[in-house]
């Protein structure tokens, strides 16, 4: 058996390699969430950027990478405290490149009221690295009384979507694959802890979780564990332009990373609050519903018919973050 | 959305499938050629608002489908090559052959890559002049003239490197293999809609002609295929077979000229095999003579040995309506989109994979 480029993608085969090869080297307590609360108040958490093109509508590697793991301690609660920025660099790459990820890097880290504190820099041959690599890792504190995890979503929780979904993915696919949708989409890499912020201040919320690599989808399926979610496909919020692109390639927007988005879970009878709030930073909307079940995620069509979610094994686009 | 959301109006859809319920006396089959019209049927349960007298047969038209495990297994001859950079669309990399995939040959370090057009393979060779570019064509009358424009291309370029597996197949010779039996298994057709916007509505007259089969030239949106199937249903209660446009917004009768008149210049047709379907004659395209240096099959001369395909698969059943694909013992199990048994559940737009993806229940 080898690796191969479906392992890397948001779907079952990463879990699966997670599930059988990571976890059990490692301990299985560091797969469970994106960010970890040491203590119950020190959240923790690392990413690694891969992205193709370095440079995407909307964003680049360095705001991604930034973004991301800020979002990562948002998502359990945390307020973003300091970054750390480990950058593998390719022979040949010209320094003005470099500087553009940088000054972008610095700007999404002021954007999200944290500092970049150390970092690491390498090299590699020509050939051995695709421009620039980038590692970031992060940590921040969890305030007291915040309380939020997938072990307090309960059947009757709302399921939010923070803003509309699919445009990184859609973004970086076009730009990738030259399908010429860089002028209607692009990216909406940025920093979502004033958003989260904002929500905890005013609504009890039961669990966070940023749509990344495999989109909302993901977060659904893997969150629906002990209970089922139902999706009201009509409800969710998705620009048109990242319509028109899925319509044209058979994509799913569901199966498309966000990295400025955050699905929430609340309950009911919270959810025109939270929406009110979320409303103020994007085009937030209640999606479904969390519902008794053994843990399937439940998608109504406009037609009134009801299907299964089913997750793929790869990622519908090979690497996107 | 606009050209979207104005065809997919759950009310309007009601209303057009009870117009149909109205309309029918007795039980008709009707055809779906296309796998796009297959997978929009099944994605918004267009068989569901149906009265029970109307079924559906999924059709042969899912070009990744009844491309035969031969030319699979030729194309993995070939990206074995260590000079050759392979490109075809993304479907065609998890199709199994007789034994693996384009996937399982591109991890093993064959240079496979899928491109979106066949110009984007073009513009491959002309920047990698020291490999050979091989596009893998797969297709019906869609995207033949695409093949077409990129092969003349190269002739005019002289780019010299680059040359094609023509696995284009012709959907007027496909009908006739399915109406040539001596029992009636199809009343009426839904023709594809987009083949029509290139190739025109001519070749189907005959066939309508011939076998007493309405044909119904059908769009791909929800209301598209309601229209369509009352269209059909509505012939077939008043006797008619005629060949009818409910396509208008993009087929013409004469088709794209400069689309067909590309294709007859390149290419001419041949007998060819499908799966499923078995020999149909001048069923497929082929380069002419003047272009066959761009025929990558005589350029490698790819030795294989026998092809097979996996001997629970159904799909040649499925492809021509005699089996759904809920009948296969393998759904769902067996076979998933993960690990397909046949092209049927890897296409998007091949029935297994759309059943498999909005039908699914646990």
């Amino acid at each position: 058996m080898t690796v191969t480029l479906a392992h890397g993608g948001g779907g079952r085969a990463l879990r699966a390699l997670l599930e059988s090869h990571v976890g059990p080297a490692v301990g299985m307590d560091a797969l469970r969430h994106d960010a970890a609360v040491l203590d119950g108040r020190i959240a923790m958490t690392t990413d690694a950027f891969v992205v193709h093109p370095l440079t995407f509508p909307g964003g680049d590697i360095g705001r991604l990478a930034v973004c991301g793991t800020v979002n990562d301690l948002a998502m359990a609660g945390a307020v973003p405290y300091a970054l750390s920025l480990a950058l593998i660099l390719e022979e040949g790459l010209p320094l003005e490149v470099l500087d553009r990820i940088l000054a972008s890097a610095a700007e999404a880290a002021r954007e999200a009221g944290v500092r970049i504190v150390t970092g690491d820099t390498k090299v590699v041959e020509r050939g051995r690295g695709d421009g620039v690599y980038v590692t970031t890792t992060g940590i921040g504190h969890v305030p007291e009384g915040v309380d939020v995890g997938p072990h307090r979503i309960r059947p009757g929780d709302a399921v939010l979507v923070s803003g509309d979904v699919g445009r990184h993915g859609a973004a970086v696919l076009s730009v990738r694959e030259g399908l010429g949708f860089d002028d209607a989409v692009g990216s909406d890499v940025a920093p979502v802890a004033a958003a989260v912020a904002a929500l905890l201040a005013e609504v009890d919320v039961h669990c966070l979780r940023d749509p990344t690599r495999g989109g909302v989808a993901a977060v659904l399926d893997e969150l629906a564990t002990g209970h089922d979610i139902a999706i009201d496909e009509a409800a969710v919020p998705v620009h048109d332009g990242v319509r028109a692109a899925t319509e044209l390639f058979g994509l799913d927007p569901l199966h498309l990373a966000c990295e400025g988005r955050f699905v929430a879970f609340v309950m009911k009878e919270e959810v025109n609050r939270a929406v009110d709030v979320l409303r103020t930073f994007g085009e937030a909307a209640e999606i479904g519903r969390v519902q008794s079940g053994p843990g399937r995620v439940w998608i109504r069509d406009s037609f009134g018919g009801e299907r299964l979610l089913v997750r793929p094994w790869g990622d519908p686009l090979p690497r996107i973050c | 959305m606009r050209f979207v959301d104005e065809w997919r109006d759950p009310e309007a859809a009601r209303g057009l499938a009870r117009r149909i319920a109205e309309r029918v006396t007795r039980p008709w089959r009707i055809m779906e050629v296309c796998g796009g019209q297959t997978h929009a049927l099944v994605r918004f349960g267009i068989d569901r608002l149906l009265p029970e007298a109307v079924t559906l047969l999924h059709g042969p038209g899912c070009p990744v489908c009844v491309t035969p495990t031969a030319t699979l297994d030729a194309a993995l001859a070939i990206a074995r090559r260590p000079e050759v950079v392979l490109c075809t669309y993304g479907d065609m990399l998890r199709v199994p052959g007789t034994e693996r995939t384009l996937a399982d040959a591109k991890t093993a370090g064959a240079d496979v890559r899928i491109v979106y057009s066949t110009l984007d393979a073009l513009a491959l060779a002309e920047s990698l002049p020291d490999r050979e570019v091989v596009f893998l064509a797969v297709g019906f009358e869609t995207t033949a003239p695409g093949v077409a424009i990129a092969v003349a291309q190269a002739e005019i370029r002289k780019i010299v490197n680059f040359s094609a597996i023509v696995a284009h197949v012709r959907v007027p010779p496909a009908l006739e293999a399915i109406l040539a039996g001596p029992e009636r298994v199809v009343d009426g057709f839904l023709a594809a809609g987009h083949v029509c916007a290139v190739m025109g509505t001519a070749e189907y007259a005959p066939i309508a002609a011939r076998h007493r089969v309405p044909i119904v030239v059908t769009g791909f949106e929800p209301l598209d295929l309601l229209d369509g199937i009352l269209a059909c249903v509505t012939q077939l209660e008043e006797g008619r077979h005629e060949v009818e446009n409910r396509y208008a917004r993009a087929v013409r009768d004469e088709g794209n000229r400069a689309a067909r008149e590309a294709v007859l210049r390149v290419f001419e047709p041949v007998d060819r095999t499908w799966r499923g379907l078995g020999d149909i004659p001048h069923s497929g395209l082929a380069l002419r003579a003047a272009y066959r240096r761009f025929d990558a099959l005589e350029r490698f001369a790819p030795q294989v040995g026998a092809s097979r395909d996996a001997p629970e698969c159904i799909a040649g059943a499925v492809l021509v309506g005699k089996a759904r694909p809920t009948d296969c013992p393998a759904f769902g199990k067996a076979c998933t989109p993960d690990h397909p048994l046949g092209a049927t559940m890897v296409s998007s737009e091949g029935a297994c994979a759309a059943y498999h993806r909005y039908r699914s229940v646990g």
